[in-house]
């Protein structure tokens, strides 16, 4: 047998082992990944599922020593606080990002808007609730779920600007020219070609977003406050899961410890149920073909 | 109706960049114009600049005069009007992706508010025919995505989408470069229709392929158009040394 034969052997077997390695490492990986949301899940239905009953979703809960009663009123609050804090935070960081990536390009005004998102992203939760309080619960001498809705709303925009504008800016820029080589105004391609063909990542960076702060507890202690009966007056505080399971998990009662193992059992449901619904509404009539 | 393209004195830069020097020619209406010379010679630019395309960079600048017709497309209307008269079909296939065939083709319109249902039926399968894919999409029109036809196809797909909006001129910037040559023969059949309706442009890097489908060259070199003739001439016996020895092959 010729030398470089021999070589070309051993350089075979390398490959080999290489690959398999390579190949190793990334399902190692994504084990990782899914290990802990897996560990949790199994462990909140452990703990919480014998807790889960239909009176958890239709009672408001009672008061300490008598047993029984639900959380109706906070997945109601948290329904109420998390459609405020959409309905702000979803116009605004869209409408940024597509600033950022549209017309600002480069621009210092685009620079500034975009640092201030990434700082804004990293004010801790705690931080944005007391700055709510004292912009919008003090003035109003009283805790609401507007203000709740407002300090969620608010974590949204960093994290629904930046993933807007990095969205926008994979569409080719082909697709730009092709609409404006229409005759198309430039206001109308961005809002009905470019972002439109950006949406699929668009919507995932709102449901980020949405899922980020459905599970916020700090930002509502001091501004929905929570509330131990229904109420869906978004000028009276208003309960919501997080804070629910925070009250529960706290105290002393072990009764109370069970109901805050539902309550995030349910809070988890929810958030993966609402993110599949709207993935599952926004992609149908997708065509045959289209990327 | 279609009418001729009366450019004079123009001058493009991007940046400091001189891309275009005193470019002066007439492009006559109801024929195939076709443009050649080496990359980076200023040709596309040049196609770019007669729907005000150009200036969507935002460090390129523009001087001189283009008319269409009676219209100085530089001083008597917005870009956007001028996109409007004068379409252009790209180097690379662009459909717009999330959009089925029916409304990719239908885009220009809707686009610019037109609603009229029965109408848009009628444009979309007459510009359709008109680009001659008609046959082999009609049955899908609203099923399938305009990215999933092949290349070929999906360039027909631009042309009809340009066709909608029935422009005066079509601009075609290397229309034919990213395709295989049953692809290509098929686009340039279609020059060969379209142009008893539309006066055309054609940017094209394949002599042959001006050669064919052109009534008129134009040669640019280093921004400037060097020679401006019947295709024939260009081909056959070009007045300028620089024109014969790109054609033969000698540089470029």
């Amino acid at each position: 047998m010729a030398p470089h034969q021999k070589t070309s052997r051993a350089k075979h077997t390398w490959r080999i082992f290489a690959n398999h390695a390579a190949t190793g490492v990334a399902i190692l990986s994504t084990i990782l990944v899914i290990a802990p949301l897996v560990a949790i899940f199994a462990y909140l239905l452990y703990k919480g599922a014998s807790s889960l009953n239909l009176a958890f979703f239709t009672q408001i809960p009672k008061p300490v020593g008598e047993a029984g009663g639900g959380m109706a009123n906070a997945i109601v609050g948290s329904g109420i606080l998390l459609a405020l804090g959409s309905l702000l935070g979803v116009p605004i960081g869209i409408g940024a990002g597509i600033y950022l990536a549209e017309f600002g390009r480069g621009g210092k005004l685009a620079n500034f808007v975009r640092f201030t998102a990434d700082v804004l992203n990293g004010v801790p939760s705690i931080v944005m609730g007391i700055a709510i309080y004292s912009l919008i619960v003090l003035p109003q001498k009283h805790f609401s779920a507007l203000s709740g809705g407002v300090a969620l709303g608010v974590m949204m925009i960093p994290v629904i600007t930046r993933t807007t504008e990095e969205m926008l800016l994979m569409v080719p820029n082909a697709i730009r020219e092709a609409a404006l080589g229409l005759g198309v105004p430039n206001w109308r391609s961005v809002l009905s070609i470019t972002l439109k063909t950006a949406s699929p990542g668009v919507i995932t960076g709102c449901m980020l977003a949405f899922a980020r702060v459905a599970g916020e507890t700090a930002p509502l202690l001091f501004t929905a406050f929570g509330n131990n009966f229904s109420s869906t007056n978004i000028n009276q505080p208003i309960d919501a899961l997080p804070l629910r399971i925070y009250t529960y998990a706290i105290s002393p009662y072990d009764e109370w410890h069970r109901l805050a193992w539902a309550g995030a059992l349910v809070l988890i449901i929810l958030i993966v149920v609402s993110v599949s619904l709207v993935r599952f509404v926004t992609t149908r009539g997708v065509l045959k073909g289209a990327s | 109706m279609s009418v001729g393209i009366e450019v004079s004195q123009f001058n493009a830069w991007y940046g400091a960049n001189h891309a275009l020097h005193d470019i002066n020619l007439h492009i006559p209406a109801n024929q195939a114009t076709a443009l050649i010379g080496p990359s980076g010679c200023g040709k596309s630019t040049f196609v770019r600049c007669i729907n005000r395309m150009h200036e969507t960079n935002p460090i390129a600048r523009a001087s001189g005069t283009i008319r269409i017709g009676d219209l100085d497309i530089y001083s008597d209307v917005s870009p956007v009007e001028v996109r409007r008269r004068i379409g252009m079909v790209f180097q690379r296939p662009n459909p717009f992706p999330t959009m089925s065939i029916y409304d990719n083709v239908a885009s220009g319109l809707r686009l610019n508010g037109f609603r009229n249902r029965r109408a848009l039926d009628e444009v979309v399968e007459r510009s359709l025919k008109h680009a001659a894919l008609w046959d082999e999409v009609k049955d899908d029109l609203k099923k399938k995505s305009g990215a999933s036809l092949s290349g070929g196809q999906q360039q027909r797909l631009c042309i009809a989408r340009a066709l909608a909006v029935d422009p005066e001129v079509l601009l075609m910037d290397e229309p034919a470069s990213a395709l295989d040559p049953v692809s290509t023969a098929k686009i340039e059949d279609l020059i060969f229709q379209l142009k008893s309706q539309y006066t055309i442009v054609i940017v094209t890097h394949n002599m042959q392929q001006a050669a064919r489908v052109a009534e008129r060259t134009g040669f640019f070199l280093n921004g400037r158009l060097v020679e401006f003739d019947s295709t024939h001439k260009i081909f056959t016996n070009p007045g300028d040394k620089r024109t014969e020895d790109y054609i033969t092959g000698r540089f470029g």
